[in-house]
């Protein structure tokens, strides 16, 4: 049936791979360091220092260099059709390994490390072994790439979860996030291979070009598009696929969750965006469906569930981690609508939207990190009176809450804006919801406001003095976090190049 | 045996159809951790005959390629959940995932 391939072929299949491996020194480089990693916590075992994470962090300094190089190289498709190299997966490579170095850095300061685990051992190998993932995932341009690349990022996902072994609510996250990421990884799996059945491509290209030629049945089409929502939405934690997200948001050691609401959510919309722009095809014949469902009514469903719910149950949160889970399920919901408006600015609008966000989330789980370090509580009550004991973390904090509600002048009023007026700049069809995002933001104001609230103008209940002063490197850090918002917030320019720039897929332009 | 139906891919689909609906069924109804990844490996090898099936009727390759590739990571999957299992029932002293609930607000 199928026969062996001849010497001459194998010959140019070995020349292919080997002309391939040159625009993969990024992953091969950062499969090396993960490897390093544990040599290093092998040999220098027992002792405790700063070696694995100061390792760490060059080495994901180092990788920028490999990737910056790669803009020099012509985009395409490599591997066969399994791997792509475009702008718009640079742009996410740059975004998981800065977000891999805040998780170091935030990890750094973390002191519950210390009290829950003897050593950090694989800790940090993990990290790499996530950012290496979720790298691929950006830039798969097959399905089983996707598949390979998603189980990567969620196995590495579920051990650093449950890194607390001893801690009950540490291990209760990750047995959460590990039914729901294996069930709908399952899912997924299942609706690819249905769109599989229907085409016989596994290259999302391919898969394009078979649907458009020959049409589709659109029940079977709309079933395996809701099997794959379901694998895409579970990474982005949107409604009705974020059952695990507070839990785990909270369980979860919190440089983790800080990584898992950026990172994984990026990296799950970059999937999507290279899925639904690429895969499905726009326009026709076959676009057209008997029900009248098509993927962008399903996203517009998810979109404003994901706003509507992750806003108002936010309302009653009592912990600050729990609190920023429901914020965040909020915000799948407004990056989903710049994907729903299809189009080049929508791109844009997305991308910069998830680098604002990059900033104030890791910002604002940086400063619950410093107060949990000196408080040993992330409830809200404990906020009391905070204001005056730490000035510095109180404002930080402050600003990216600001910055999250979408108020001037910070990065994410500009992120919003963006969003909003892509939307409206589609005409009156999606000015309901744009509306619809306007008043979600109000509703999030009331309760990311609580917290400042707490900080500044409740006493706190105990009177007497303790230091409260974070130390030298974690203030300029803050500071710079805090700096930055506000100054990319004024002076957006060059972001939102970049995020235009970055729209590329497959060295094409949307439209 | 002339009377016999030849063996064709609606077989196939339908037990993949049948499999998948009792994974599902497995996972939304049981409360037993172990049991809920046994009704994932049905979801999985559901997948895997719909991609072998689709594969040996459509003449490539690509679909017995990706179902070598499920059925490794099915079993890293495993490997990995049990240990969080075994970690959690060291813990709690139990599997029942409605039990093990303890961040509820």
């Amino acid at each position: 049936m199928f026969e062996l391939p001849s010497g001459a072929e194998i010959q140019s299949i070995i020349a292919s791979l080997r002309m391939s491996v040159g625009f993969f020194i990024p992953e091969i480089y950062l499969s090396v360091l993960f490897m390093l990693l544990i040599v290093i916590d092998l040999v220098a075992k027992g002792r405790k220092n700063n070696l694995l994470s100061i390792t760490t962090l060059l080495g994901l300094g180092g990788t920028t260099f490999f990737i910056y190089q790669q803009h020099f190289m012509p985009a395409g498709e490599l591997f066969f059709g399994m791997y792509v190299l475009d702008e718009f997966a640079l742009f996410f490579k740059y975004f998981f390994v800065l977000s891999g170095m805040l998780a170091v850095i935030i990890t750094m300061a973390d002191r519950q490390f210390d009290r829950e685990v003897k050593s950090m051992g694989e800790y940090y190998a993990l990290i790499i072994a996530m950012v290496i993932g979720m790298i691929m995932m950006a830039s798969s341009a097959d399905m089983l790439m996707i598949f390979i690349s998603m189980e990567l990022v969620s196995f590495t996902a579920y051990i650093l979860t449950g890194y607390f072994k001893r801690n009950p609510r540490s291990s209760e996250a990750a047995l959460k996030y590990l039914v729901y990421g294996a069930v709908s990884s399952g899912l997924m799996v299942y609706g690819f291979s249905l769109i599989y059945g229907l085409t016989a491509q596994t290259n999302l290209i391919n898969i394009c070009s078979e649907l458009s030629q020959h049409g589709y049945d659109p029940l079977l089409m709309i079933l395996a598009t809701l099997l794959i929502l379901a694998g895409f939405g579970y990474k982005i934690g949107a409604v009705p696929f974020h059952f695990w997200a507070p839990d785990v948001y909270e369980g979860a050691p919190t440089p983790i969750t800080a990584y898992l609401s950026v990172a994984s959510k990026a990296a799950g919309f970059a999937l999507l965006m290279r899925f639904f722009y690429i895969a499905i095809p726009h326009g026709g014949p076959a676009y057209e469906d008997i029900i009248g469902i098509n993927w962008v009514s399903l996203l517009v469903l998810i979109s404003v569930a994901s706003m509507i719910y992750g806003n108002v149950v936010a309302l009653w949160q009592k912990n600050v981690k729990r609190l920023l889970a429901y914020s965040s399920i909020a915000h799948a919901g407004y990056l989903l609508l710049g994907i729903i408006v299809m189009d080049a600015f929508g791109t844009q609008s997305t991308l910069f939207y998830l680098l604002s966000y990059f900033l104030m989330n890791f910002g604002a789980f940086y400063v619950v990190i410093l107060i949990a370090n000196k408080t040993g509580s992330e409830n809200l009550e404990d906020y009391r009176g905070l204001g005056k004991k730490m000035p510095l973390a109180g404002a930080a904090l402050t600003v990216f809450l600001i910055s999250l509600v979408g108020l001037p002048p910070t990065l994410g009023f500009i992120g919003k804006l963006m969003i909003f007026s892509a939307l409206l700049a589609k005409g009156s069809l999606y000015i309901w919801l744009a509306l619809i995002g306007i008043m979600t933001s109000v509703i999030s104001l009331y309760y990311y406001m609580l917290i400042p609230l707490n900080m500044y103008l409740r006493e706190s209940p105990e009177s007497e003095e303790k230091n409260m002063n974070p130390g030298l490197i974690a203030n300029i850090l803050m500071a710079a976090l805090m700096f930055l918002t506000i100054y990319f917030g004024l002076f957006f320019q060059p972001l939102s190049d970049f995020a235009k720039y970055s729209s590329a897929m497959f060295g094409l332009r949307l439209y | 045996m002339e009377h016999l139906i030849p063996i064709g891919l609606n077989h196939y689909l339908t037990i993949s159809a049948f499999l998948f609906g009792f994974g599902l069924f497995a996972v939304m109804t049981r409360k037993n951790a172990i049991v809920i990844l046994m009704g994932v490996e049905l979801i999985l090898n559901a997948a895997n005959i719909n991609f072998l099936a689709f594969s040996k009727y459509n003449g490539g390759m690509g679909g017995v390629m990706f179902s070598l590739f499920i059925i490794v990571i099915a079993a890293a999957e495993a490997a990995i959940a049990l240990a969080i299992v075994i970690n959690i029932f060291k813990i709690f002293k139990s599997v029942d995932v409605s039990s093990i609930d303890t961040m509820k607000e």
